[in-house]
């Protein structure tokens, strides 16, 4: 069912030339290759249809669409025949009527009118109406609901059910899961009266290959597919456009409202980054909007022992001002500081960072993206001149090889993975570079040619080996290097690359890779001719994160793979505005637009516009905060939307670190890990109760639209202005599109950004300005942002952690599909049907020389800590790696994890940590703790000693 | 601070410049680094431990890199 409002043109779009015909008398032009139904729904007059959507190929079976065409015999169907210069059409006659209300009628002997749940939005039976039929002639009279057999209605999915009855078997839902999602789990099982749609092997949904993406719930044209929110909910009274708050494809949503409530939310069709699709998480699991969990008053407390009191606002914000001033009264001006968020807008975070900067009058401010991308803007500023992607994702239509290095797009960024998928299944060459079998290694069409697998901790050896094949057999392109790179950088990178040590062969025992796998994959990657990376946090969350970073940036301008299309070094970021929080002035040595604090004429604007005296020295990143905190020099923190407590490594470290704060003020909607620590809560506001922006892993500004009235009362932002008010630091903005533009006057890649522009054009990719009015698709075109290209010498350093006899296998960490992140928001949805605890992948062999076996507890000791998880055994990990995800807090992944870090950025080193595993009886020490501690929320209470035997 | 800590990634970024920038310049480019991101209480913690610890852990691009930072600008 489309969202509401929408206008379905019938088949997707085409680019060729223009072409003229007429429809109905009417003059039309259409690009060569549009359908004659699509030409004919452009100049409104819309050919009935039933298997036709205009996100789906045509198809070609439902018979209503039939068109008569001045000079052809017969009646074609108009969704799969395409204009011609000059071409007559005529959609309707009587005789295209009486065609028409036959197929109808047969329709109808399978739906009768008025069997939908929801009649008013049910395709077939409105064309039935429009074509005056009220029943069938060809129902069966024995069982006049049903010529085939009746079969029980699927309820088993959390938020879709499927009644066969109430199928037409159009096969829209089945091209939707194979030509939009990629994941070909319908089918159409049975002949003639019999078939109908299955999932897998006529499994219920929920225990099918199904990703719950609702692609086919959206595709379906009655109510056989229908959203379960939609049988409770009334008709929706309006509809809103907005982006995603889940990952950093930043999907375009439409949310339907019924009486005040989102009752169903669908991609829209026009927004650029997701093209009409969304996943289970964007399009299902909003209902943590709503949860009874959300914290919606204030609430304070002396001491983190002391139960929370509810307060006013006024009291809370002037509770929390005054602590702030207080301690920085007695410590020092740098005693304090705050943390922005990648789960809020862009306004907000530039103005926690302001307010950090100008009311708290340090530059103590830093994001959660340092646990994540900092990696990314170190090394692409470095040698490329930015701090971000260089594609857009449409970009990948056009790539000739594919190459994944550290990310699983189909478990994290989902949507923009189907759209890969759809490459791939084209024929584009892929290359995955990862110590796990992730799901693009091999599914429903889709096969790498070339999978490294590689032990966690070895990417710089492989990016160098690659790089030394491509220098060493020739594959660079030297004329692109030659105009567009530093020579010197480039003439010593190359010496460097080409010695002996990194080459495939010297490096197979470092990597555990075959050295022919990696000169297959280098010289594919170096054919193209339009080759692609893509990369997520396997490359940035390690030691040597930077140096990967750079090294990837190499390894594109050697062969000529930056600024155009198809091409490009693509950083899939993690969170929804991970990009935006960093462009928006959130790391401690940068203002807006990756300017360090200490060019005085950068900061001088600043100064001028916000009419205060700013610090020129760079202030604490989150890891350094926590030091500091455990030295007794750093005793408050404003954290706005982040869970420090259970996201960042080494868990203990992070507590003792937070217990030692005199002032911890906490914006969240809910009680998270981190508010155990806090004096201070101020309600915070989903991305459905507030204005604002997103940027996507593109650089895409898109609008985010306020569907609901904040629970709390106030969005973030404006609490943030509340608190620097009282502080003593004036703030009064009325709207957030006053904030994008102070950001804009201030930042030179933001500078044409506005409220309007955006609205005008859908979104916008950063740069925008003079230079380019409507935005950037493709960075880098023709030269590169800092001018020249510059090669770093990127010298594999093994990392720290080590394995031992005590400590024999590493552990890396990810995501899985159906939860996003520390799990805040989708542990409080119906995602936990799919996945309610975070398990340990460990390889068969590992586990039989341990006596495990699958679904066993076992315990997970490192150099760190330990915790009790329950062990999945599966070849999706090698011999000797472990591996699991981190959304549940009573799984305690972090507290394993140690605090080793990046060289540059100290980005936290999340993939390698070596463990011991053990089959156990009991949860850890920590773990029993928790559970005779004050628990967060009813949810928090679980542990594995309350779940074992189960 | 935590020395420890700071003499650990003081010896990695050294391990980088090493590499990039040679023997020679990288004592210049690790001081540049650390005057860049590093935050003035790191920064002052890493002098004293090289003033008054001699430096315990550094490695010799680290060392002369702290010793380059320990000089008035």
């Amino acid at each position: 069912m489309y969202a509401k409002d929408y206008h379905d043109l019938g088949t997707p779009g085409a680019t060729g030339e223009n072409v003229t015909l007429e429809i109905d008398g009417a003059t039309v032009s259409v690009p060569a290759g549009t359908s004659i139904m699509r030409a004919a729904a452009l100049a409104d007059r819309d050919v009935p249809k039933l298997c036709a959507t205009d996100t789906l190929k045509h198809f070609g079976s439902c018979r209503v669409c039939l068109v008569e065409i001045e000079g052809r015999k017969g009646f074609p169907a108009s969704c799969t025949t395409e204009v011609a210069a000059g071409m007559k059409v005529r959609t309707q006659s009587e005789a295209l009527t009486r065609m028409r209300r036959g197929v109808l009628e047969l329709y109808v002997s399978e739906h009768p009118m008025g069997s939908c749940p929801d009649s008013s939005r049910c395709e077939l039976e409105h064309l039935a109406g429009e074509h005056g039929i009220g029943e069938s002639r060809f129902a069966a009279p024995k069982t006049p609901r049903h010529v085939h057999t009746p079969r029980e209605v699927d309820h088993s999915n959390p938020y879709f059910r499927f009644d066969n009855d109430l199928c037409i078997v159009c096969s829209r839902c089945v091209r939707a899961c194979e030509e939009t999602q990629g994941t070909f789990a319908l089918t159409i099982e049975g002949r003639g009266l019999e078939s109908r749609v299955a999932a897998s092997q006529g499994e219920p949904f929920l225990e099918s290959e199904c990703v719950s993406c609702g692609a086919c719930v959206e595709a379906c044209p009655t109510g056989a597919l229908l959203e379960k929110s939609v049988l409770t909910a009334g008709l929706p009274q309006k509809a809103v456009a907005t982006t995603c708050a889940y990952c950093g494809v930043g999907c375009t949503l439409v949310a339907e409202v019924t009486d005040g409530a989102v009752s169903r939310m669908v991609p829209s069709r026009d927004g650029r980054a997701n093209q009409g699709h969304a996943c289970v998480k964007g399009r299902f699991a909003y209902g943590y909007a709503t949860h009874p969990d959300r914290v919606t008053k204030p609430l304070i407390r002396k001491s983190i022992t002391d139960e929370w009191t509810e307060v006013s606002w006024d009291e809370a914000i002037n509770h929390a001002a005054s602590e702030f001033k207080r301690i920085q009264a007695k410590y020092g001006r740098d005693s304090i500081g705050g943390i922005t968020s990648s789960r809020c807008t862009n306004e907000e975070t530039f103005l926690v960072q302001k307010l950090v900067r100008a009311a708290f009058k340090t530059n103590n401010v830093d994001t959660c993206a340092r646990v994540c991308h900092s990696p990314t803007g170190y090394g692409l500023k470095h040698t490329i001149g930015e701090s971000a992607g260089t594609q857009e994702f449409v970009s990948v239509q056009q790539a000739d090889v594919i190459m994944v290095i550290g990310a699983s797009p189909t478990e994290a960024h989902p949507v923009f993975a189907s759209q890969m998928k759809r490459r791939l299944r084209q024929g584009a060459g892929l290359i995955v570079v990862d110590p796990r079998a992730i799901p693009l290694v091999k599914s429903a069409h889709v096969e790498a040619d070339y999978h490294l697998r590689l032990l966690p901790g070895t990417n710089v050896a492989i990016i160098n080996a690659l790089a030394h094949v491509i220098v060493t057999e020739g594959l660079t392109r030297e004329d692109y290097v030659a105009e567009r790179c530093e020579k010197d950088s480039w003439e010593k990178w190359k010496k460097f690359v080409s010695d002996p040590v990194n080459s495939p062969e010297a490096v197979e025992q470092i990597t555990g890779v075959k050295a022919g796998l990696i000169r297959g994959a280098a010289r594919l990657y170096a054919r193209g001719p339009n080759s692609a990376i893509y990369y997520g946090l396997g490359v940035t969350e390690h030691s040597q994160g930077s140096t990967m970073v750079m090294g990837i940036a190499n390894l594109a301008m050697a062969t000529g793979n930056l600024g155009r299309e198809g091409v490009g070094v693509s950083p899939l970021r993690g969170q929804n505005n991970v990009q935006g929080s960093c462009d928006m002035g959130s790391f401690p040595h940068e203002f807006s637009g990756y300017r360090h604090v200490s060019d005085d004429s950068v900061r001088g604007a600043f100064e001028a516009m916000w009419k205060v005296s700013l610090s020129g020295e760079q202030g604490l990143r989150i890891p350094n905060m926590f030091e500091a905190a455990l030295d007794g020099s750093f005793k408050g923190m404003y954290i706005q939307g982040e869970d420090l407590a259970q996201s960042d490594p080494n868990t203990s470290h992070v507590t003792a670190a937070l217990s030692s704060l005199e002032c911890l003020v906490i914006q969240d909607i809910f009680h998270n890990e981190t508010a155990r620590y806090a004096h201070v809560f101020l309600p915070g506001t989903s991305f459905l109760e507030k204005d604002g922006t997103f940027t996507n892993a593109e650089r895409r500004i898109s609008r985010v639209r306020k569907v609901i009235e904040p629970l709390c009362g106030l969005a973030d932002w404006e609490v943030t202005m509340r608190l620097s008010n009282a502080l003593g630091y004036p703030m009064s903005y009325t709207h957030p599109s006053q904030i994008m533009d102070e950001i804009a006057a201030l930042t030179p890649t933001f500078a044409g950004v506005s409220y309007e522009k955006i609205d005008r054009l859908g979104s916008i990719q950063w740069p925008c300005n003079d230079k380019a009015p409507e935005g950037t698709p493709t960075m880098h075109v023709g030269e590169f942002v800092r001018g020249k290209g510059r090669f770093y010498v990127t010298a594999y350093v093994p990392t720290s952690e080590r394995t031992s006899s005590r400590y024999p296998l590493l552990l890396t960490t990810g995501r899985i599909l159906s939860q996003y992140n520390v799990g805040a928001q989708t542990r409080r949805t119906s995602n936990v049907a799919w996945h309610s605890e975070d398990r340990l992948e460990m390889h068969p062999h590992d586990a039989e020389a341990r006596g495990i076996e699958h679904g066993d507890w076992v315990g997970v000791t490192s150099r760190a800590g330990d915790t009790v998880l329950r062990v999945e055994i599966t070849e999706k990990v090698a011999v000797g790696v472990v591996y699991t995800t981190f959304h549940f807090p009573e799984s305690g992944a972090n507290l394993i994890t140690t605090d080793n870090s990046d060289w540059a950025t100290n980005c936290p080193e999340y993939k390698v940590t070596a463990v011991q595993v053990v089959k156990v009886a009991q949860p850890a020490a920590w773990q029993r703790r928790r559970q005779a501690a004050l628990p967060a929320s009813p949810r928090d209470k679980r542990t594995p000693a309350e779940t074992m035997g189960n | 601070m935590d020395v420890e800590h700071l003499v650990a990634m003081a010896n990695d970024i050294a391990n980088f410049f090493d590499a990039e920038s040679g023997k020679d310049r990288a004592p210049e480019s690790v001081r540049f680094h650390m005057s860049r991101y590093w935050e003035s209480r790191m920064r002052r913690a890493i002098i004293e431990h090289l003033q008054h610890k001699g430096g315990a852990g550094l490695s010799a691009t680290a060392r002369a890199a702290v010793e380059k930072l320990a000089q008035p600008a």
